[in-house]
């Protein structure tokens, strides 16, 4: 299983499933954060820590935990 | 008043009342800050710490009240903002709603308008950043747009002013015309579940203000508010099981568990739809934005956090240096002030009241404004322009091993300067517990007022050249403490899953000085209005305490003492001793004593333990309490040398660690106590910090001083 946090730095992704339950699910669609859409892993923070997506038009800042919930494709 | 009486007699004004919506950083606050001739009134949303701004205008026959709600990206309630607009827009009292969006991301912020098209209120777009989209070579058809969804869009700048007139008259419009059916379509399969609703609660005639279409739509994805509303209807037991079918049905078809999320996928491919339609962007070749340029610097790996602490240094010594300066002309005229108010007031006591407590607490409030209103401008400046995000981004991994957040450094440091400003700027932490956390570790960080207490003591028990040192080490333990203590609380009272972190990075953009101004004029105002009526009361509390009873008997007996020597040394030293006497069987003299027994244990004698609880009115305080303790006088600043000779014959080493220690912990000033409550938003969490503080304090202090004199 391939999560966001393994992609590498200007990787171009597609979205297979969110394993958030609950508020952090809500959270993550009302960023835009859902199935079959497209994300470009912009950046990553100090220790990879943190990391910074582009969804759409949209960039995102997401904690490496947060990132590991999101299963991926490559396309 | 109705609407047809209202066409027919127009010179009487009506009320129009408009809910101002919008994702985040859609320049909201600005588009409202262009309405010309617009008055601005500044409050807060009941109950809670949220800024409400509201602004009063006329257009026509209308009396025009815009209430500016916090930014949603769509109806969750997971940050106060997000569960005060929610709820506004669900109970709330207003005619119309205006979504604003920004035209340069139609898509993503679309999302929140289909779900403000299924409300009962009308609702008019505002298609906001249209001279920027233009830019981009985006093109987007409002008329089309208005047709295909049902309702009016207008492209509007706040910056070019463009198109804010054609809004309001289109809101007017609205308002006079009936209620029309929003043109919001699903997927085939949930339009079918739709249908069912809509003929069931017709066939019952179920009276509503929301419309059949709407109601069915709001049960269907789950909405919490219609439910209530349905729960209480006879008609709900037949509903209620085509609802779980319905449920199950769309479960089924977008292959998910989650009702919500299969609507939301449902509304991102009606966005999807929409935007493809009346939205027409020139191919531009893949060429980096300026954002994008600006954060490979800005947070680059390796760079990216000396540049921010670089910025960081540089506001606090903006802060610190040029507020210094109106500082002195403050205290000046409050001395000025106090002087020339004394000189018409006969009675000593009232006069005693009126400059040295009233007067004299206030101006101590009054005193650090020019350093607040520096320091938020600095900080409107960062939100403003969207570096906050950056530094959020940036710090969270440092910080979030100690269960704190990435922004919750912006309080932190600015505690060290004051814990004031710093409890304020808390409020940039969006989640309850991560502020509240951020809240009670603040008063660790050492503010300025603390100093001339570091200061006395590491001069009294250190050579000069230790004595920096000294102080440095003081801050730097304090703000370790901090950290620990953070985690600390966030495996015991702020137990619970960490709380996620999901940010958006908005662009970069240049705030206007308007909203700049705006912002730091409301905090400040803020601040002198509360802190100030509090502090007044506080004051004049404090001076009675170390005023009274009075003593006449012990007074006489020293004046003519005193009056009876001719040597000037004697009649100062007669002075302090009738000074320290007079304090000695004053109330705080008399709480002194009787808290005395508490403080054995840490060495402390009832001098030091009267200083202490007068810290607790400010921090200053402690070091002119300990010179008129130890009989010196009143004008006793950190510089004096026999307080310092005083102090290093009287106390003994451990004690004076020990007292420092208490200091670097114990509960913040009065104005910082009752900045801290507001702030946190419950008066229990005041007696929470002082359980907190207090035992924190003692014991690090019983341990520092038990350390001290097994090594000396």
């Amino acid at each position: 299983m391939r999560t966001l946090f393994d992609c590498h730095k200007a990787s171009k992704v597609k979205i297979v499933k969110l394993n958030a339950d609950g508020d952090l699910k809500q959270r993550l669609i009302s960023f835009g954060i859902m199935k079959e859409v497209k994300v470009e892993v912009l950046e990553h923070a100090p220790a990879k820590s943190t990391i910074e997506v582009k969804v759409g038009k949209m960039r995102i800042a997401l904690r490496a935990e947060e990132a590991k919930l999101i299963e991926v494709e490559q396309i | 008043m109705n609407r047809v009486d209202a066409k027919a007699c127009p010179i009487i004004i009506n009320h129009i009342k408009v809910a101002l919506v919008g994702q985040p950083n859609v320049g909201k606050s600005m588009l409202i800050n262009s309405v010309s001739n617009a008055h601005l009134h500044v409050g807060n949303f009941s109950g809670v710490t949220v800024d409400k701004t509201e602004v009063l205008f006329n257009y026509k026959e209308y009396h025009f009240t815009v209430v500016d709600l916090p930014g949603t990206y769509a109806f969750t309630d997971y940050t106060i903002e997000e569960r005060v607009t929610h709820e506004y827009l669900c109970t709330g009292d207003y005619d119309i709603i205006i979504n604003v969006v920004d035209s340069t991301n139609l898509e993503k912020n679309l999302q929140l308008t289909s779900e403000l098209l299924t409300m009962s209120k009308q609702v008019v777009i505002a298609l906001n950043m249209i001279d920027e989209a233009e830019k981009e070579g985006i093109n987007i058809d409002a008329e089309y747009m208005s047709e295909l969804i049902g309702v009016p869009c207008i492209k509007v700048s706040a910056v070019t002013k463009e198109g804010i007139d054609k809004l309001i008259e289109a809101v007017t419009l609205k308002y006079e015309t009936a209620k029309s059916q929003t043109k919001l379509y699903f997927s085939e399969s949930v339009e079918e579940e739709i249908a069912q609703l809509v003929w069931y609660l017709d066939k019952h005639k179920f009276e509503s203000e929301n419309t059949y279409r709407n109601i069915a739509i709001n049960l269907l994805k789950g909405d919490k508010t219609t439910y209530a509303k349905l729960h209480d209807e006879p008609i709900w037991i037949e509903l209620q099981p085509i609802l779980i079918e319905a449920g199950k049905h769309i479960k089924l078809h977008h292959n998910s568990d989650d009702i919500k999320e299969a609507f939301a996928e449902e509304y991102a491919s009606f966005n999807r739809g929409v935007t493809a339609e009346v939205l027409n962007q020139k191919k531009q070749e893949e060429k980096r934005t300026l954002t994008e340029k600006i954060d490979s610097i800005l947070i680059h790996p390796v760079l990216g956090i000396p540049i921010f602490l670089f910025f960081m240094w540089s506001l606090f010594q903006l802060t610190f240096e040029i507020g210094n300066i109106p500082m002195e002309y403050i205290d000046i005229f409050f001395t000025w002030f106090g002087d020339t108010i004394g000189a018409t007031i006969a009675n000593d006591d009232i006069r005693s009241l009126v400059v040295d407590g009233v007067i004299a607490g206030v101006g101590a409030v009054v005193l650090f404004v020019p350093n607040i209103i520096i320091l938020f401008m600095g900080i409107a400046l960062l939100e403003g322009t969207g570096y906050m995000s950056r530094v959020a981004f940036l710090l969270d991994g440092f910080f979030h091993k100690f269960g704190l957040h990435g922004q919750s450094f912006i309080p932190l440091v600015t505690g060290f300067g004051c814990s004031i400003p710093a409890y304020m700027s808390a409020r940039i932490l969006k989640n309850d517990r991560d502020r509240l956390l951020t809240l009670f570790i603040i008063g660790f960080m050492s503010c300025g007022a603390r100093l001339p207490v570091y200061v006395l003591f590491a001069g009294a028990f250190f050579s000069p050249e230790m004595a920096g040192n000294i102080l440095f080490f003081i801050y730097v333990s304090g703000a370790i403490l901090g950290l620990i203590s953070a985690k600390i609380l966030k495996l015991t009272a702020f137990k619970g899953k960490d709380e996620p972190f999901v940010m958006e990075m908005p662009k970069y953009r240049l705030p206007t000085f308007k909203l700049i101004w705006h912002t730091v004029l409301t905090k400040t105002m803020m601040y002198l209005k509360k802190a100030g009526t509090y502090i007044a009361a506080a004051s004049m509390l404090i001076w009675f305490l170390s005023n009274y009873p009075h003593n006449i008997k012990l007074t006489q007996s020293y004046e003519t003492k005193i009056e009876q020597t001719k040597d000037i040394v004697l009649k100062e030293e007669l002075h302090n001793t009738l000074n320290e006497l007079e304090l000695e069987q004053s109330y705080l003299g008399v709480i002194g004593k009787f808290s005395e027994s508490i403080f054995t244990p840490l060495g402390f004698d009832w001098k030091m333990s009267v200083a202490l609880q007068a810290g607790l009115a400010a921090k200053e305080v402690v070091v002119s309490t300990l010179g008129v303790l130890y009989a010196l006088g009143n004008d006793v600043d950190q510089e004096n040398r026999s307080l310092m000779g005083a102090i290093s014959k009287n106390i003994s080493f451990p004690s004076a660690v020990a007292f420092i220690v208490v200091i670097m912990i114990y509960l913040p000033c009065l104005a910082a106590s009752i900045v801290f409550t507001r702030e946190a938003g419950h008066i229990k969490y005041f007696f929470y910090l002082f359980a907190f503080t207090s035992v924190v304090a003692y014991i690090m202090a019983f341990i520092a001083y038990t350390f001290t004199r097994f090594l000396f």
